[in-house]
């Protein structure tokens, strides 16, 4: 049972942090955004648990609310890139021969390219909206769903069962949604548990520039920006944003990597 | 070199071609597209600036026309002059920026692999136990912690609080490289780590391995000159990735250490709107990291027989 609590840590811990930032309006007796100049900043103590910033708002409540901006970006450009992903995946995949040459090749091209500097360019040009932030960054990620799906399509387009589903008369559709996706889940689930803290991330990246989420809103990235800024006074004003960050990326490498290896280990095996 | 190899390199040039003018037309359509650019008529500049544009950029040609000059004078080396910056060329700004950002690019890589492939070597050779566990979670740890979360961490503690080494810079008080190349290097060599014991464990199963311990060979050896040959592939595969990481690290550390390089001055000429920079620059590193990728292509082949045999 103990081993079972250690072994789920990760998992609960992210549950928590995710719990805490959904729920911040009604766990945070503070406003998110109201200043308390005459305040400033204060070390965390009993009213404020992880101090106040320079503007003497609530560290935990910006916190909490910065959660939820970089978990709803995680989500939402994991998502962007999951549908991207498998479609195109799994279109190359079960279609094969040129079309499947074709689209693979295009992966490999844009594998090449600079695409941080991409989505550095277009936040300049088109301004900085967030949901461009979504669309930017979703379009990054979804190249190695891409291989991922493709490959294990390949791999089990030509299993008896689905020869059985194209002489029952299925479609096309209903063969890659009803069968062959679904036999794909796995490696699909795995992987996007691991796009999760990339995506993250890079969102914490481009607002740690000041290209991304723009004040007054907070997301974590904003929020270790704004306490480098003071650190040499107000050290805590960047410690606990960096450790927000951190062990939520933590937490989500280590059930993605948990994942990975159960999967590989019930299909292949040996010490991993 | 055989017939077959320069081929191979001639291909890839050739790809390497099409997708930097692909690269530059996607890049110039953008800035085509931005309102106040240095294409629109509602330019913000001084009249010295507008003047070298104009002649520049043959703003009175159609779009295309202005792309195949501009393309013609990127193959010169001439991006055309700053848009924020009177009287000075991209080019030379790329030149005046390049030498740091190279620099602290190489010994970052550098650190990162020594530290990456040792660790990760010593990792494999013991799985399970604490000299395996304890770096390798140190190495997942170094993977979640960003370059602009550990960079601001090392400058307060190894420069603030501690005064031991200055806190930015490059090339100007002793010691003040160190604390950018770490920086820049951890995440990588975390990886690599990751990738080196990974690669390790794998060839570790192969059957030529059992044969050369069966023969007698120990331990570090069989390790040292059997199995890390192979076992280095996924890293020689992650030097790619790994180029265009490092550019896009540079440009946090030389923000957070006010290094005088090209990633600092990609982020200024985004903040500026400093059109004709973002474009020069982007084309720039696009060219580095796709003869980066050929690089370690080569290496690949160069390290895989089985690779050269498919040639």
């Amino acid at each position: 049972m103990a081993r079972r609590v250690t072994y789920n840590l990760p998992l609960l811990l992210l549950a928590a942090i995710a719990l805490a930032c959904l729920l911040a309006p009604w766990l945070s007796p503070y406003p998110p955004a109201a200043q308390q100049l005459l305040l400033g900043a204060q070390p965390p103590s009993v009213a404020h648990w992880l101090g106040t910033d320079i503007f003497g708002r609530d560290l935990l409540t910006r916190l909490l609310y910065g959660g939820r901006l970089s978990l709803l970006v995680g989500l939402t450009a994991t998502a962007v890139a999951l549908l991207i992903g498998v479609s195109w995946g799994a279109v190359a995949g079960y279609v094969g021969g040129r079309l499947d040459a074709v689209m693979m090749r295009i992966v490999d091209t844009l594998y090449a390219l600079p695409f941080v500097i991409f989505v550095v360019l277009m936040m300049v040009v088109f301004g900085r909206s967030l949901l461009l932030l979504f669309i930017a960054i979703g379009a990054v990620e979804w190249l190695t769903m891409a291989r991922i799906v493709r490959a294990q399509v390949r791999a089990i387009v030509h299993s008896d069962y689905i020869e059985a589903a194209r002489c029952l008369g299925l479609s096309r559709w209903q063969i890659v949604t009803r069968h062959i996706l679904p036999n794909c889940a796995g490696p699909i689930i795995v992987y996007t548990t691991l796009t999760i803290p990339s995506v993250m991330l890079l969102e914490a990246f481009l607002s740690f520039l000041g290209l991304g989420v723009q004040p007054p809103d907070a997301s974590w990235g904003l929020l270790i920006n704004q306490g480098v800024e003071t650190m040499e006074e107000y050290p805590w004003l960047l410690l606990y944003p960096a450790l927000a960050l951190t062990a939520t990326l933590l937490c989500l490498n280590l059930v993605g990597d948990r994942l990975r290896d159960r999967l590989e280990g019930s299909a292949v095996g040996g010490d991993r | 070199m055989s017939w077959a190899l320069l081929q191979l390199i001639a291909r890839r040039l050739a790809t390497a071609a099409v997708l930097l003018v692909v690269v530059a037309a996607g890049t110039f359509a953008l800035i085509h597209a931005a309102p106040g650019g240095p294409f629109s008529a509602d330019r913000a500049v001084s009249a010295e600036v507008e003047t070298a544009l104009a002649a520049q950029y043959r703003l009175d040609q159609p779009p295309l026309l202005q792309f195949a000059s501009y393309l013609g004078n990127a193959l010169r080396g001439e991006f055309g002059p700053s848009f924020k910056y009177p009287g000075r060329e991209v080019s030379e700004l790329i030149a005046a920026g390049l030498p740091a950002t190279l620099e602290l690019a190489l010994y970052a890589l550098l650190l990162a692999l020594v530290v990456g492939i040792s660790v990760g070597a010593l990792a494999a050779s013991r799985p399970g136990t604490l000299r395996d566990r304890l770096p390798m979670g140190a190495a997942l740890v170094g993977i979640c912690l960003p370059a602009f979360v550990l960079g601001p961490l090392l400058v307060l503690v190894f420069g603030v609080y501690n005064e031991w080494l200055p806190v930015s810079g490059w090339g100007e008080l002793a010691g003040d490289k160190l604390l950018p190349t770490v920086t820049l290097a951890a995440g990588y060599a975390a990886y690599i780590a990751r990738l080196t014991r990974a690669g390790l464990r794998e060839q570790l199963r192969q059957p030529y391995i059992v044969t050369a311990r069966a023969k007698g060979l120990g331990g570090a050896a069989v390790i040292l000159k059997h199995a890390l040959r192979g076992a280095l592939l996924p890293v020689v595969a992650y030097l790619g990735p790994a180029c265009a990481g490092l550019i896009a690290g540079s440009f946090v550390v030389e923000t957070i250490f006010q290094i005088p390089g090209i990633g600092r001055f990609y982020i200024q000429a985004a903040f500026n709107r400093d059109y004709t920079l973002i474009l020069g620059l982007t084309l720039f590193f696009a060219t580095l990291i796709t003869l980066f990728n050929l690089l370690a292509d080569l290496l690949a082949l160069w390290l895989d027989p089985r690779q050269r045999e498919a040639l």
